[in-house]
């Protein structure tokens, strides 16, 4: 009987829900080329004007991908612009009446989303250019304390639970700027803000090879961020803890 | 006697006269500045305030929205920094938290309550009215000591205050007392004996720490305003967004509205036929969805009851044809998909354009800021997970803003004049 009376329930809030979802029905002699919903997706269309449909922006223009990132790390994005962290208008704009639990709801919609990178493309780099990216991803500089890219971003730099980001297909652009932004204290992070240390490790030429290097790259379809680690990071993050 | 001397002898008593009017006018600017002041009383300064009480003080912290411009963004709370940009210059809110280096922690009950009912610093200095005390000068001395023992409990934020960025003369104490001579006179609530107990209430709320009438309120160029430009509406002191009137049912006059609508849109930021946006999004996001629904009810009688003043209809001129026309496929590209291709908009979602009193208003910067900026209405708890827009600023430029603005403002039966892309600039 218990069973039965559960089933009725969860059919009957089925029912609601779908009710709730409907379409709004518009006025007579107007019509919507797209049905509204009220959705998760629909919500973040304010999105995907600048990260593309379904938060994948492409590796060209300067807006990053933000499907499939790491919840935790988009959580701490979003929050950064809401608290003045990082800088962005547009986005300082958008964040600034948000509560956490909307910023979770949206960094765990577009951590969820799971779609196809686009395809590598040439990066342009001498091969003196690619051999100092090479470097620095795979190996890092641990004469001046840079740590490999892969020790922390992933082995594939898709990413690390809970809050690493992915570096591949990013637009070049966006990598440069944020890792100038880094050097000149206009991005921050929580304490100790370690990709700030680092970003100020490296010279221009280094930033500019590693970051066109790193958007040329592609992922196979249906790469996630890898799981988080029980190894200690090779430099302390406060937000990446 | 010569001519020299002939002058001499009616510019001596002339002069006399002159500084003795100048004299007068100083004497008389300082007595209007300090009148009804009482000494100083200390109050409750090291009672241990009641929990209570200190409760009620962090609830009227709400109502008054201290935060709001006592916080930097992402800074400690009541800590100062924030700078309100107004056309003077900026003035830097303080920090207010129990610091007794840099914040309140050395001042007692009675400094409190001169600040906020005489506008008057600790060391006695004149306040700039961007600390809006021409409203708070309502509050009770009650209300204003469960204010002080509230920011008293806040943790000590140790943050020198900066100085104001302001230019001559507005950086002068002297122009700050010519400017209260004017405009301020310290006061009493004064309830009205035939109104109800909310009625009375609400209107305590609005006026007093509420300070409603601080943006909604019409100012001259000297930033003073007059009674009868009281919720009249008026530019933010910084410029960028207009408050509109509250004492108009075209604009934000809540005259027509049904009360629980009124208390619904402070509480929850949205109701069905509108919605907050900018520095109203602020306020209820960190002010008025914290308000008890009494409170609220309260505030939405007495502002149902602000006498009616509509604003002169307006001759309207269309915009031009091919503007117009460029307007209308920005907008079936951009817009309709959200608010319909009849700006009906999705009841709930997205607001409808047609008719919607807050793209029809006379000055078109909250029409061109929504359409530059985007946004989302603030998180609730009746609208947790709020709908928003993006900011049309990244792909349209000034000619397309102002094509689709007037396309809006002259589309489904609104009638607001067009806006031309000198107009879009000019919004900062």
């Amino acid at each position: 009987m218990n069973v039965s009376r559960t089933l009725i329930a969860a059919t009957l809030g089925l029912v609601a829900i779908g009710a709730y979802a409907q379409t709004a029905t518009p006025p007579a002699g107007a019509s919507s080329p797209a049905p509204v919903q009220n959705s998760m997706a629909q919500r973040m269309q304010a999105c995907v004007m600048c990260h593309g449909k379904e938060g994948r922006a492409t590796n060209a223009g300067y807006f990053p991908r933000i499907a499939g990132k790491p919840q935790g790390y988009l959580f701490n994005q979003l929050k950064n612009f809401r608290e003045g962290r990082r800088h962005n208008q547009a986005m300082n704009h958008l964040m600034q009446h948000m509560s956490d639990d909307y910023l979770q709801d949206i960094a765990k919609y577009f951590a969820e989303l799971d779609l196809p990178y686009p395809a590598a493309q040439a990066h342009g780099l001498t091969a003196q250019q690619v051999q100092l990216a090479e470097q620095l991803v795979f190996k890092g500089a641990p004469e001046r304390n840079v740590p490999a890219c892969v020790s922390c971003h992933g082995s594939s730099m898709a990413g690390q639970q809970p809050a690493m980001p992915g570096l591949l297909t990013l637009p070049a652009d966006y990598l440069i700027g944020q890792l100038g932004a880094w050097r000149t204290g206009s991005r921050n992070a929580n304490a100790p803000d370690c990709m700030a240390e680092v970003a100020k490790r490296l010279t221009p030429e280094e930033v500019g090879a590693v970051s066109r290097w790193l958007s040329a790259q592609t992922l196979p379809t249906g790469t996630k961020p890898q799981a988080g680690s029980t190894e200690p990071l090779p430099i302390r993050c406060g937000s990446g803890e | 006697m010569t001519n020299a001397n002939k002058q001499r002898s009616w510019l001596r008593p002339l002069l006399a006269g002159l500084v003795g009017l100048v004299v007068l006018l100083i004497a008389l600017v300082a007595w209007l500045n300090v009148r009804g002041e009482a000494p100083v009383e200390p109050g409750p300064a090291n009672v241990q305030a009641s929990a209570s009480v200190i409760e009620r003080g962090a609830y009227l912290a709400r109502v008054g929205n201290c935060i709001g411009c006592h916080t930097t963004t992402g800074g400690a709370a009541f800590a100062g920094g924030r700078g309100v940009d107004t056309p003077f210059g900026v003035v830097v809110a303080p920090n207010i938290t129990s610091d007794v280096k840099t914040g309140i922690g050395s001042w007692s009950a009675g400094e409190f309550w001169r600040a906020m009912h005489h506008g008057r610093s600790k060391d006695g200095r004149l306040l700039y009215p961007a600390f809006p005390y021409p409203s708070f000068t309502y509050v009770t001395r009650e209300d204003s000591d469960a204010l002080y023992a509230f920011l008293k409990s806040t943790p000590a934020v140790e943050r020198p205050n900066q100085s104001h960025r302001l230019g001559f003369p507005y950086n002068t104490q002297a122009a700050l007392a010519v400017w209260r001579a004017l405009y301020f006179r310290a006061g009493e609530f004064e309830p009205q004996a035939e109104q109800p107990a909310e009625w009375n209430r609400g209107k305590y709320l609005v006026q007093g720490l509420g300070h409603c009438a601080a943006c909604h309120s019409g100012r001259n160029f000297l930033g003073g305003t007059s009674l009868n430009a009281e919720f009249a509406g008026g530019l933010m002191p910084d410029a960028t967004w207009y408050a509109p009137s509250l004492a108009s049912p075209g604009e934000a006059g809540v005259q027509k509205w049904k009360r629980d609508e009124v208390v619904k849109l402070l509480k929850d930021g949205v109701v069905s036929h509108a919605s907050v946006s900018g520095p109203m999004a602020e306020v209820v996001f960190s002010s008025t969805q914290y308000l008890s629904g009494a409170d609220l009810d309260a505030m939405a009688r007495y502002l149902a009851a602000i006498p009616q003043r509509d604003n002169e209809p307006r001759e309207v001129k269309r915009a031009d044809g091919d503007v117009f026309a460029r307007g209308g496929k920005l907008y079936d590209q951009h817009c309709a998909s959200c608010h319909g291709n009849k700006g009906q908009g999705v009841a709930g979602i997205y607001p409808a354009l047609a008719g919607n009193r807050a793209v029809t208003l006379a000055s078109h910067n909250n029409l061109v800021q929504v359409i530059r900026q985007g946004g989302f209405m603030p998180t609730t708890a009746g609208n947790p997970q709020p709908f928003g827009m993006p900011p049309f600023g990244q792909v349209l430029n000034n000619d397309e803003i102002a094509a689709v603005s007037s396309f809006i403002r002259q589309s489904w039966g609104n009638s607001a004049a067009p806006v031309s892309s000198l107009d879009v600039l000019h919004v900062k």
